[in-house]
């Protein structure tokens, strides 16, 4: 979770540019918001192991830095680019590597993809407010209603 | 027309699939099936809403369940759609006739030409046991509405002492 206000929940994946706007737009919202993996793997090749990185960096304290990082540039991606954000967030590299292909990480991550098919997310960004969904980037009156 | 519904006895049909092989409704005994009628292939709703069914597909067919989507593009087109997206699901192809089983099942546009997006849950005994179409096209029906829908009819199943 991170900032305070209403509560967001937001579907999202790291290869998917609608959920890098949706995401800077809640960032800059007074809400609390709780970010959940949906990887649509046969849409976004990359973006399942790129959320077991966020886990992994998660494992070390580090998850909103490592994923306000992936969302603020979604055009380098590969392992290369990854470690090179370890670094500079000050993740420990060997124990990140070891965590995202741990068992304990991909499950974290296909919870969090099950429970949005449960609750009927087909697309990303996805956002749940009251429990309510909202397909897509916020629009303009969602965003008045967040405050 | 409206959608076909629950309880009414699946009307026949015989389609080609993506690789040219014909797919029946008697080949669609035995199994629960859903057929998942869509508007166009390549078409960007359409291409999210099998990329999300194929990413539970495994789950689905775990619980019995065989999927297989329908639109009014032909096989080839239906070839090329499946190769782009990755997806396994079998396409059918209401070619020609145009549209004469979408029309059939209650599910065709005739003045947009192509399928309205709708699920239509057919049991082993070639009955309808469930049918849904979205509100609009652009509405893509979640996957938990299929798994509900599953869990719903094996209940019925159960309770009948066919199971």
């Amino acid at each position: 979770m991170r900032g305070e206000g209403t509560v967001v929940i937001e579907y999202g994946s790291y290869e998917c540019p609608f959920c890098a706007k949706a995401d800077a737009l809640l960032a800059a919202a007074a809400v609390r918001q709780v970010f959940r993996h949906f990887p649509v793997d046969s849409k976004h090749p990359r973006a399942r192991a790129l959320a077991h990185a966020a886990e992994a960096a998660a494992l070390q304290g580090r998850f909103w830095e490592l994923h306000e990082s992936l969302m603020a540039d979604q055009s380098h991606l590969d392992d290369p680019h990854l470690w090179r954000r370890c670094e500079e967030l000050g993740i420990d590299l060997d124990r990140f590597e070891s965590d995202r292909r741990s068992a304990e990480v991909s499950d974290r991550v296909q919870r969090d993809f099950r429970s949005g098919i449960r609750a009927g997310v087909a697309t990303t960004p996805a956002l749940f407010v009251d429990g309510v969904l909202h397909a897509g980037v916020p629009d303009a009156e969602l965003l008045a209603r967040l405050g | 027309m409206p959608i076909i519904e629950a309880g009414t006895a699946a009307p026949d049909f015989t389609l080609t699939d993506q690789d040219g092989n014909e797919v029946s409704l008697s080949d669609l005994e035995g199994q629960t099936n859903v057929l998942v009628f869509y508007a166009l292939d390549f078409s960007p709703t359409c291409t999210d809403q099998l990329n999300v069914y194929q990413e539970v597909l495994g789950e689905l067919e775990e619980q019995g369940a065989k999927l297989y989507g329908i639109s009014i593009d032909s096989a080839f087109a239906h070839k090329a759609f499946q190769d782009h997206l990755g997806v396994t699901i079998p396409l059918l192809a209401d070619f020609e006739p145009k549209g004469e089983v979408a029309k059939a099942y209650g599910v065709y546009i005739d003045e947009r030409g192509h399928n309205q997006r709708a699920l239509v849950m057919i049991g082993p005994d070639l009955e309808v046991k469930w049918s849904y179409h979205a509100p609009t096209s652009l509405e893509i029906p979640g996957a938990n509405l299929i798994f509900d829908a599953l869990e719903k009819y094996s209940g019925d199943v159960a309770a009948e002492g066919r199971m």
